[in-house]
């Protein structure tokens, strides 16, 4: 059964798509990826998440498995035997990375997009330092979470790695945009280090969306209309 | 050693009612503490610093917080009775699936009924009926979401019900003529002890309902 054929439909700019590719790759699993196009929606994807209508979907096989930190914990538990465990060991640990996936996805990273969506200097500003506050939150959690090893799972990238992670690129393309670091060795030391190990793994390289390409794109959607 | 469990939680909250029916599925003893949430104690704070909100499970002396992060805690921590998630991995994502939706559909339009004015009573009416639907279409014939067993995603929806007649009263309109199928199936999870000990009276809910609005500083 887990050696039946796996596709993930998706789109490059998107951080939730990254999700389920880094985890496939450390996983060492094949997949075929179809990229959507932009400002449109195939009839496999509507087909595939009837629901939401959203990416990325999994197909293992014809079975659709829909939202991203869902079919991380899928890819985890479907292939046990392959590499090392995304998810923590315990019960206790699980809950916190998936509290912290929970915040990222629910806080952060609308606090992210509002710096990209703030209109005038003092808009800009305080987005800045609500993201500025929340990070200084996720900074301690990697303290408390990796035990003094090298990614929040310890020695291995896992669930929590990739949620924070897969924010990378809008991350560096939003500093980009607005001029102004948010997660450097003076503000997050940790995460600072944390981002370096993170980007240069094999298996997340290849699925990092460049910086500028995704500042280009950031532009282009986030465009304000003429007044 | 007896384990220590404590559940901080807020009586009329869905959220924490799907803490206290886990526990109970799970025969868990544990020390209920009713949070006022508009004169937060120091234990919420301490323990919940992030959000400062309801439930937190401290297990132990260790929080968890996240309504269906509690209950995945709960079902992986005493796996023994009444297991709430099922073993199969996409079955597990498809609960997860539904639950998600739950937590991102029905909370936006159900607040628009009790709590806004007007225009926004119907148009949260409108799509709360839509989001019903498409639950009522995933339940299906079954007898409870996942199947035969009572599970994540009824304990994920089910403290709603508790709200059903306000949401109905405010909003003029039937819940039952919409979905017979929905109400049918609370029904059959009221029948359980865990959910019956878990949700509070609709009345007493119905009633509280402009006290809270006042308390939230809403008309």
């Amino acid at each position: 059964m887990a050696s039946e054929q796996v596709k993930v439909i998706g789109a490059w700019a998107s951080p939730f798509v990254m999700r389920p590719r880094v985890a496939l790759n450390l996983k060492s699993i094949p997949y075929e990826f179809l990229e959507e196009t932009f400002g449109s929606k195939s009839e496999l994807l509507l087909k595939s998440n009837p629901v939401q209508k959203k990416i990325p979907v999994l197909l293992h096989g014809d079975k659709p498995v829909c939202e991203s930190s869902i079919i991380v914990e899928y890819i985890d538990e479907t292939w046990s035997t392959s590499g090392p465990s995304l998810l923590p060991s315990t019960p206790y640990d699980r809950a916190i990375a998936r509290f912290w996936a929970s915040y990222l996805d629910e806080k952060w990273f609308r606090s992210l997009r509002s710096i990209l969506k703030a209109e005038g200097e003092e808009e800009k500003k305080a987005a800045i330092a609500q993201v500025e506050e929340e990070n200084s939150f996720i900074e301690k959690a990697f303290i408390d979470c990796s035990k003094g090893k090298a990614f929040f799972n310890g020695e291995h990238i896992g669930y929590l790695d990739i949620a924070f992670g897969s924010f990378l690129g809008w991350l560096r393309a939003t500093e980009l945009l607005s001029g102004h670091k948010l997660v450097d060795e003076a503000k997050t030391p940790s995460l600072s280090k944390w981002a370096e190990q993170f980007c240069n793994d094999p298996a997340v390289k290849p699925v990092m969306p460049d910086t500028a390409k995704l500042a280009e794109f950031a532009k282009k959607i986030f465009a304000k209309p003429p007044a | 050693m007896a384990d220590e469990v404590i559940l901080l939680s807020y009586w009329p909250s869905m959220f924490g009612m799907r803490a206290m029916i886990a526990l109970e599925e799970k025969n868990i003893k544990f020390d209920y503490r009713e949070q006022d949430l508009f004169n937060k104690s120091q234990i919420l704070i301490e323990t919940n610093p992030v959000h400062k909100k309801i439930p937190v499970l401290i297990h132990n002396g260790k929080p968890i917080c996240e309504s269906l992060i509690v209950v995945e805690y709960i079902d992986e921590t005493w796996p023994g009775e009444n297991q709430l998630l099922p073993s199969d991995p996409y079955q597990r994502a498809q609960a997860k699936f539904w639950a998600d939706y739950i937590d991102k559909k029905v909370n936006g339009p159900t607040r628009l009924i009790w709590a806004g004015k007007g225009e926004e009573i119907e148009a949260g009416k409108k799509e709360f009926i839509e989001v019903l639907k498409t639950l009522e279409t995933e339940l299906g014939d079954k007898t409870y979401f996942g199947g035969e067993t009572f599970g994540f995603v009824d304990i994920a929806f089910i403290g709603f019900y508790s709200w059903f007649d306000a949401y109905e009263k405010l909003a003029s309109f039937s819940i039952e003529a919409e979905c017979p199928k929905v109400i049918a199936w609370a029904k059959r999870c009221l029948k359980r002890e865990s959910v019956a000990k878990s949700l509070p009276d609709s009345d007493k809910v119905t009633k509280y309902i402009p006290e809270l609005k006042k308390r939230l500083g809403i008309e």
